[in-house]
């Protein structure tokens, strides 16, 4: 075993986005898919820290975006958590499968 | 093997294997709580990257806000104890295939990849002067736009929760429960 690479790096957040992928086909609950998604966005910044790091050291952007990803993450789980507890209190469930009026 | 290797490795194990408890428990309180390890294990990920900025802010928003928020809406919510239905078998089989399948094909493409070029040459200045510096400068390589579009969205988004999640005035409580009533008859 030599030296950790960007390759390496590259591996676990491919895992990180798959497992992601994954938890995003199986669950039915809002709130699993929800965090299913926290888990991809994740692996996405991982992959901008790293190329920033190993591949262009002397600029800053993957770190701007990678900041900018966490702020709007954080914004859309907000107003996603503001969404769930209102179908909540409309239907007492917050289980994709119970909301079906938009289904044409 | 030296150390740093080894420290990867083991951040790594840490990350995926509670990011996997986090997609299968079936209990929604422990998946959320395996879900901020998972998090904590990337902000070591960071710090083993030596970019403590980003680490500080995942530790931050990441496990101070946005876990916090789930489990307030877990409670708000579900029964924390009680166990969620299972998916059905099939789906398992298939979403587990369609992910080994894509992370194949993906460590494939990674794997024979040759056109990293490693620039060792210039040091990886990303101390907090230089980024206050360039997140807020006006020149060509600043990101003060970005900043002051991220903050509108910010403002958008609270001023959103509060309408969404708001309980509705009487006059149209009403109405909208008449609506919903409606609704499950029809």
């Amino acid at each position: 075993m030599q030296e950790i690479t960007l390759t390496q790096i590259l591996f676990v957040s491919t895992a990180l986005f798959f497992i992601g992928m994954y938890g995003l086909f199986t669950r039915r609950n809002l709130i699993t898919m929800l965090m299913s998604i926290e888990l991809m966005l994740n692996s996405v910044n991982i992959n901008f820290v790293a190329f920033n790091k190993y591949l262009f050291p002397e600029k800053l952007d993957g770190l701007f975006f990678t900041l900018f990803i966490i702020t709007i993450a954080a914004a859309e789980a907000a107003v996603a958590i503001a969404i769930i507890i209102n179908l909540y209190r409309s239907h007492n469930s917050i289980d994709v499968d119970d909301a079906t009026e938009m289904k044409f | 093997m030296n150390i740093s290797a080894i420290i990867f490795y083991a951040i790594s194990a840490l990350i995926l294997s509670t990011g996997i408890l986090a997609v299968t428990s079936v209990k929604i309180f422990r998946s959320a709580i395996w879900l901020l390890f998972s998090l904590v294990g990337i902000a070591a990920l960071y710090f083993w990257m030596q970019v403590e900025f980003i680490a500080a802010i995942q530790i931050v928003v990441y496990v101070g806000g946005i876990v916090v928020l789930i489990i307030f809406s877990i409670f708000l919510t579900q029964n924390s104890g009680k166990e969620m239905p299972k998916p059905a078998k099939s789906k398992i089989i298939f979403s587990a295939l369609a992910s080994l399948f894509g992370t194949a094909l993906t460590y494939n493409l990674i794997s024979h990849y040759e056109g990293f070029q490693m620039s060792a040459a210039t040091p990886f200045n990303n101390s907090m002067n230089e980024i206050g510096t360039q997140m807020l400068s006006t020149t060509s390589h600043g990101f003060i736009l970005p900043f002051e579009l991220v903050s509108l969205l910010l403002l958008a988004a609270m001023v959103g929760c509060i309408v969404i999640a708001m309980r509705p005035l009487d006059t149209t409580a009403a109405s909208s429960e008449t609506i919903i009533l409606k609704n499950k008859e029809a």
